[in-house]
């Protein structure tokens, strides 16, 4: 009986440890700070230069690579515009190329910020 | 004597059936929405527009547009860079949320190349300071356009607040959040930021029952709508 007792707790026991240690999903990319940094940027439109955000995303980027963790999407992108406000047009094209290569889901519109940076010319033209 | 302690049961019986019967109607389950447009059109990139804003704040919108970006791109989706989608909608003069808004969706599909288009509003943002217990409050409706159609694809809503319980399901899912994105401590005034965060994850995380469904960048992809709320 005491014997009986025993193996049913021990069961339950088990069930519910079983139960609760149901591993979460894994997150599909390492997000870091970067909403915050969105958020950050959508604050301040017209700050200017950023070498503090860009500093702090490069550091999320080569966390990413070491841990071989997917990078959110926009990631590349986002810091692309950051580049280009430091006066970095070579950078810029490399990230949004990255981000089109990493998101063909992104390919249109990049293709549209690449065409106005490789055509300063037509930078009055409106495209809304 | 017998007999008539015999009604009184059978009264008792169908008495505790009706009850029982009321109770049942009343915690019958929402209704589950319709998701025949939004599993046919498929939509695999999203373009989250600057939200409406009914709060005093205007910090409302840019938190509740930035915190939109992590819970729709776990559920599967390619979400377009919001600071990125920003700076296109000033270079080309629109400036206001309103203005983003009215766009026509073929014009939305011109220069962004997106499938579909998130339309949030929050009608709640902020702080309401009391003597005995401030609260902290967020909460967003959604829409989501194809923009390929014009059709609408799915719609919801979701609100957060420091008055919850922390034991309920749904705190749990935004304290997971709050884990994932590495908070920076926010002062007195940034409170209302971390609640959207909460309220973007409740609005928009798949899957859930009568939730965006999830996109194909999801383990879930395909899968049949959750069932139910429990």
């Amino acid at each position: 009986m005491k014997l009986g007792y025993k193996i049913a707790f021990g069961c339950t026991v088990t069930l519910l440890i079983t139960a609760c240690a149901k591993p979460p999903r894994p997150p599909l990319y390492l997000w870091d700070t970067f909403p915050r940094q969105q958020y950050d940027t959508l604050l301040r439109p017209d700050a200017g230069p950023d070498n503090a955000q860009i500093t702090l995303l490069q550091a999320q980027a080569e966390k990413a690579r070491a841990q071989g963790a997917d990078l959110p999407p926009g990631f590349r992108a986002h810091l692309g515009m950051l580049q280009l406000t430091t006066g970095n047009v070579d950078e810029a094209r490399s990230l949004w190329t990255a981000e089109k290569l990493a998101f063909p889901e992104s390919t249109m519109y990049m293709d549209q910020l690449l065409k106005r940076l490789d055509a300063p010319a037509d930078k009055t033209a409106k495209a809304l | 004597m017998k007999r008539q302690l015999s009604n009184v049961r059978r009264a008792a019986t169908v008495a505790l059936a009706a009850g029982v019967l009321l109770l049942a109607g009343c915690v019958a389950p929402p209704k589950a929405y319709d998701y025949a447009a939004f599993s046919e059109s498929k939509p695999a990139s999203l373009l989250v527009l600057p939200p409406l804003n009914d709060s005093p704040d205007i910090k409302a919108t840019p938190s509740v547009w930035a915190h939109a970006t992590l819970p729709l791109s776990e559920a599967g989706y390619y979400v377009l860079p919001v600071a990125l989608v920003d700076e296109t909608f000033r270079q080309n003069g629109v400036t206001t949320a309103v203005d983003a808004q009215q766009l026509p969706p073929q014009k939305l599909r011109e220069v962004f190349g997106a499938d579909a288009a998130l339309y949030l509003h929050v009608k709640n943002y902020g702080t309401r300071y009391a003597v005995i217990s401030s609260e902290t409050r967020v909460e967003v409706e959604g829409r989501i356009l194809d923009l390929r159609t014009g059709s609408l694809l799915w719609e919801g809503k979701a609100a957060a607040s420091s008055a919850e319980q922390q034991q309920q399901n749904q705190g749990l899912i935004g304290l997971l959040v709050i884990a994932l994105v590495n908070q920076i401590v926010g002062t007195a005034t940034d409170a209302a930021y971390n609640y959207a965060g909460i309220a973007d994850n409740r609005l928009l995380a798949a899957p859930r029952f009568n939730g965006v469904l999830p996109g194909p960048r999801s383990p879930f992809f395909g899968q049949p709508p959750v069932a139910s709320s429990r």
